[in-house]
């Protein structure tokens, strides 16, 4: 999968201040141990992925996927009609009309 | 035409700065269902009414895109004379918020479904050209309601998952005045489109404004800073006003501009930071992995192109070299296609002066004082046509015209029924009007001596007199010719 990184390939390395952000964005707790571990594991992937920059593509076109499939459409039309009560019933917080959550204000 | 010279300027202590503006405008699609779902798109429904289980981001559902979306796509970049890219690519952005279920918005990142186009903005100082650096497909968020409690907020996901276009503008504007053209032009395409209601109240159209200044003459642009979700017209004017001066006054003191988003506070009149540094942003863009490129042929694409309306731009031409009206009133009767409509009705099947006058005039003046739009006048293009056509042939007086205009607003029947019921009609029979104008002169033997003894300036209170004890009915021109004969 590509992501649209800012920085060439060769110039990345993690540490554990990138573990740190990354995880930050993801919402996902990371402890002291597994930063260490991640850290060796990351490095060990882009150092594999890095390959890939010792390969010429300046006259190839970036693919978005692998597979060849084609975009199916939908038509324009409803058919979905109010689901709310099926929709709501997985929320931990709501009240008769809406999901509730702890105030967010930015 | 260009008789007024731009002038917008800020005067700083030490120097004249010019303000450097590029718009990042949401509209919202006009369409039954929403970009990857078939739930509906209607305004005002109930709270989580028409959330689908892939609107609400349930694990495992799909995303299939809507085609009619990607036409409207289509239709809005031809409208803007714009490239349309026959290869483009969904991404995710990824971020955190209660309104984006997913944890990510699927948008358009670097193969936007529009390339560049260009808008024409006729200012006072002649005609300027916008550039539009793209246009891209997104679902829309949900909706935060903060003000219900102290300590929660409610979340509504209808709007979650409507189809967006992102128009964004080459950083081509110089001044508020500029950036509200801009925006009813935009608005003006989409509308004739069809593609966007172009709705500011509803929240169909809104926009991130960036802006940046220079010393008048400076060839770089300075530091910008991005006001996000400003809501109306007039709001983004006074926060480009309040930024800008902001920014002068920063660079003056010697200080720097730090790139950053802001939020414009409605109620104080600022723009504030909205979030620090370090809590900027990071969206992570990656190819959407659950669709495949988005790939047109190009009949799809001609195929729309042929079908394309009439657009503002060569209507307001056609309208000036058709009917031999001013760039100025064509400019008004054609900003909106519905008003353009109404006016070529009534302008085709009566005279173009009139309709004019009408359309322009009594008719716009009833509407801005109830706030209706033309697709809810009170008076149809057909009746005013036959007003129109009555005074043409003389059986109404245009004064007699404004009184029927009046009673049209709350009675739709034919006027020519009206003018017959009310006895409104012209008095043009001269030995009726000779009886009037000999009462008159009768009751007013003093000022005939006056007349005729060289006090000319009476003539007018005469006439007055005749109109006035006809109730308005009398032929004015006829009144004229036979009154100077009888005081001759």
């Amino acid at each position: 999968m590509l992501i649209y990184l800012h920085l060439p390939l060769s110039l990345m390395s993690i540490n554990k201040e990138t573990i740190k952000k990354i995880s930050k964005l993801a919402r996902i707790s990371v402890s002291n141990q597994e930063t260490n571990r991640l850290e060796k594991d990351l490095n060990s992937i882009l150092k594999f992925v890095e390959q890939l920059n010792h390969l010429n593509t300046d006259k190839i076109t970036p693919i978005s996927s692998v597979s060849n499939e084609v975009l199916t459409m939908n038509k324009d039309e409803i058919k979905i009609i109010n689901e709310k009560e099926d929709i709501l019933k997985n929320s931990p917080e709501k009240n008769e009309d809406y999901y509730v959550v702890p105030k967010v204000i930015e | 035409m260009s008789n007024k010279e731009f002038n917008y300027y800020i005067n700083g202590k030490k120097s004249k700065w010019e303000v450097i503006i590029g718009l990042e405008v949401h509209a919202q699609v006009s369409s039954n269902a929403k970009l990857f779902s078939n739930s509906s798109t209607k305004f005002g429904a109930d709270p989580n009414s028409q959330v689908s289980l892939i609107d609400a981001a349930m694990p495992g559902m799909l995303p299939v895109i809507n085609k009619f979306c990607v036409e409207q796509a289509i239709r809005t970049g031809l409208g803007l004379k714009a490239k349309i890219n026959l290869n483009s690519v969904f991404d995710r952005k990824n971020y955190f918020y209660a309104d984006l279920p997913q944890g990510y918005q699927i948008s358009q990142y670097k193969y936007p479904i529009v390339g560049e186009g260009e808008v024409f903005l006729d200012m006072p100082y002649g005609a300027k050209k916008i550039g539009i650096e793209r246009l891209h497909l997104e679902q829309d968020a949900g909706k935060s309601i903060h003000d219900q409690s102290p300590t929660k907020t409610f979340i509504d996901l209808n709007r979650s998952g409507i189809a967006l276009m992102e128009i964004v503008s080459k950083p081509d504007l110089r001044s508020p005045e500029e950036v509200a053209e801009y925006i009813k032009k935009l608005r003006s395409i989409m509308r004739y489109l069809g593609t966007c209601d172009g709705n500011m109240e509803e929240g169909s159209l809104r926009a991130d404004v960036n802006v940046s200044v220079r010393k008048v003459g400076a060839l770089e642009f300075g530091t910008r800073c991005e006001i996000k979700n400003v809501n109306s017209i007039k709001f983004i004017q006074q926060a480009i006003q309040y930024e800008a001066k902001r920014q002068v006054d920063l660079l003056e003191e010697g200080k720097f501009i730090d790139q950053e988003t802001r939020l414009f506070d409605t109620k104080k009149n600022e723009t504030r930071q909205m979030r620090s540094k370090e809590d900027a942003h990071d969206y992570r863009y990656f190819p959407e992995p659950d669709l495949p490129a988005l790939r047109l042929e190009s009949n799809f694409v001609e195929e729309i192109r042929k079908k394309l309306p009439e657009l503002p731009d060569d209507k307001k031409k056609r309208f000036v070299n058709e009917y031999k009206i001013s760039s100025y009133d064509a400019g008004v009767l054609t900003a909106d296609k519905e008003t353009s409509d109404y006016f070529e009705k009534v302008a085709k099947n009566s005279d173009v002066k009139l309709a004019i006058t009408w359309v322009s005039g009594e008719l716009f003046a009833v509407l801005n004082k109830h706030s209706l739009s033309i697709k809810d006048s009170p008076v149809s293009a057909e009746n005013l046509t036959k007003l129109i056509l009555l005074i043409m042939n003389n059986t109404i007086s245009g004064r007699i015209a404004k009184d029927l205009f009046e009673i049209m607003l709350k009675d739709s029947r034919d006027p020519k029924v009206l003018v017959e019921e009310k006895g409104m009609v012209q008095e043009s029979n001269i030995g009726e009007l000779e009886k009037i104008i000999d009462k008159v002169l009768q009751n007013n033997q003093d000022k005939v001596s006056e007349y005729k003894s060289g006090k000319d300036k009476l003539f007018g209170f005469f006439v007055g007199s005749v109109i006035k004890e006809s109730k308005g009915k009398a032929n004015p021109a006829l009144v004229n010719e036979l009154l100077k004969k009888k005081l001759s």
